[in-house]
């Protein structure tokens, strides 16, 4: 193993540096940029039961320090991503992939983890109870333990494979919903999910995004994901996947030491293609510097 | 698709807030008129992508309207080096223009349509171009389709120059086999309307990446949904949905 490696719910990961879902697509794109196989693994865009076109646009609107998006869990849904995109990843990426699944009731989050799980290509199931861009008659299920307890329980008597619950930041206790996940068998959870945000254009006074809110991102929230991840780990026993405004090797390092395992590195990876590569090629430099041997054994290690 | 580092030769004001930027870097990745750029700006968080108005074996030259922090900055550098992503979006194809395409440009519009005319003029064709603007101090670029050689017509909306009225008034007049445009969404739907032949659209967005990943741009088609950054800029006009 190597000095970068880690272990995520069972699986051996390279390194911990893993794209985050809704930036980096089915890995294509960022495929003829550079080898997306030197990855730890990517977590690909949101998939549900049926396809979904997602918001109108404008969906993005640029903020100091990152970008709201608004897309609304725009996927081709199940049937397509099993019968189209995994074949075509396959391609391109020979390692377990991260499956990211959203759903807007506990059915559907079921079926589609199901279906997934007899894939050979994927390693984890990372349901996500926290997108703050679609409504299903007001419910979250990410916003309550309860909502959370629901959808992971369920899915985790239905499947084989590591389950990993992503989480929103937009809640008063984020450690009381990982705890429930935890308790409902969750592997692992992945946080922080955006931060939900608006802006306004001054010239036409309404809101920039068409769908008015969206989910804020960027290296703005990454202290705040530090001191949530910080908080998770304290309260639960199962690995923490940190994530939210990632941009650098010693983020990483930052991140880990408040607790998380692995990393997502999202909205970076829009501006700069290459961002999960130059932060995978830095990170042993960056290891040098803060006399690190192996990157798993400062996971949690903040003093 | 390709990064890489550009180095500003000259910048300067076409209008009182146009500007024509000529940068200096590697253009290889650059295969169709129509392409953008999406730049990276200092203290900005997201690229800004502008059409290609023309390029050289190592230039590209871009020409924007100041409308936002961004392209304010932009207008402000008079040298330095910029990073540079090249090679976005489709662009326009030209097998079925035919013998008399029709270019129709609008405001910021007309730009890429430059290095479309290039083209077309390259491979024979006959080129005529309408060029639409407000009033006259707006009006740019008129000289260069003329040097190309193209049958250039300009409009104004006030009557100040050229024409009076929009582009499909020019449009009225003219004998085409084909058409492409870009410019306002208003101006596309009236050319929409107006036309009597197959055309091109060339259509702009609010976008996150610039290159396919986040489904920023996303719209629906008659074919189905696409990525303006990636499917687009340029849609044929039979797969256009307006609804959206």
């Amino acid at each position: 193993m190597g000095k970068l490696s880690v272990n995520l719910c069972g699986i051996d990961l390279d390194n911990p540096v893993i794209p985050a879902s809704g930036t980096f697509g089915f890995g294509y794109e960022f495929a003829q940029y550079y080898d997306i196989n030197m990855l730890g693994t990517f977590s690909f865009k949101g998939t549900t039961l049926e396809p979904r076109f997602g918001n109108p646009t404008p969906r993005i609107a640029e903020c100091k320090a990152g970008l709201i998006n608004a897309v609304g869990l725009q996927n081709p849904g199940i049937d397509k991503v099993i019968s189209e995109e995994l074949p075509k990843l396959k391609k391109v990426f020979n390692k377990p992939v991260m499956a990211n699944v959203g759903g807007f009731s506990v059915s559907d989050y079921v079926t589609v983890c199901k279906r997934l799980d007899n894939e050979e290509q994927v390693g984890w199931l990372e349901v996500n109870i926290s997108c703050p861009n679609v409504h299903a008659g007001g419910v979250n299920f990410g916003s309550d333990p309860k909502g959370a307890y629901e959808v992971i329980s369920a899915v985790k008597k239905e499947v084989s494979k590591p389950v990993i619950a992503k989480l929103t930041p937009n809640v008063t206790d984020i450690a009381s919903i990982a705890k429930a996940c935890e308790d409902a068998g969750a592997d692992g959870v992945s946080l922080i999910n955006t931060l939900l945000g608006m802006r306004i254009n001054l010239r036409n006074r309404k809101p920039i995004i068409a769908n008015t809110m969206g989910g804020y991102s960027g290296p703005a929230l990454f202290p705040v994901a530090v001191r949530m991840v910080y908080q998770v780990a304290k309260a639960v026993n199962i690995p923490v996947i940190g994530l939210g405004g990632i941009e650098t090797a010693e983020d990483v390092l930052e991140m880990m030491m408040a607790g998380a395992t692995a990393v997502e590195v999202g909205s970076a990876n829009l501006v700069d293609p290459c961002a999960c590569k130059n932060i995978i090629e830095n990170l042993p430099k960056a290891m040098e510097k803060y006399g690190i041997e192996n990157l798993k054994d400062i996971i949690g290690g903040v003093k | 698709m390709k990064t890489g580092i550009f180095r500003i030769i000259s910048n300067l004001p076409l209008t009182e807030n146009v500007y024509k930027m000529v940068l200096y870097g590697d253009v290889s990745h650059i295969t169709a008129p129509g392409q953008f750029i999406n730049i990276k700006i200092d203290g900005l968080y997201l690229r800004r992508p502008i059409s290609v108005h023309d390029m050289t074996e190592d230039t590209v030259t871009i020409i924007y309207k100041v409308v936002g922090e961004g392209t304010e900055r932009l207008s402000r550098m008079q040298k330095g080096e910029l990073d540079i992503m090249t090679g976005l979006g489709n662009g326009y194809v030209t097998e079925d223009s035919g013998e008399k395409p029709l270019l129709i440009g609008g405001g910021v519009g007309v730009p890429p349509l430059y290095m479309l005319a290039k083209q077309l003029i390259r491979e024979g064709k006959e080129v005529t171009v309408i060029l639409g603007f407000n009033k006259e101090s707006e009006v740019f670029c008129e000289k260069d389709f003329v040097s190309l050689g193209c049958n250039v017509y300009v409009t104004t909306a006030d009557g100040s120059y050229g024409i009076k009225g929009f582009v499909t008034e020019a449009m009225k007049d003219v004998d085409y086999t084909c058409f492409y445009t870009c410019g306002p969404e208003p101006m596309l739907k009236a050319v929409y309307k107006a036309s009597r032949t197959h055309g091109y659209f060339s259509f702009e967005e609010r976008m996150g990446c610039g290159f396919g990943a986040c489904m920023g741009c996303s719209c629906k088609t008659i074919t189905g949904y696409k990525r303006i950054c990636k499917e687009g800029p340029v849609m044929k006009k039979e797969e256009i949905l307006w609804e959206n």
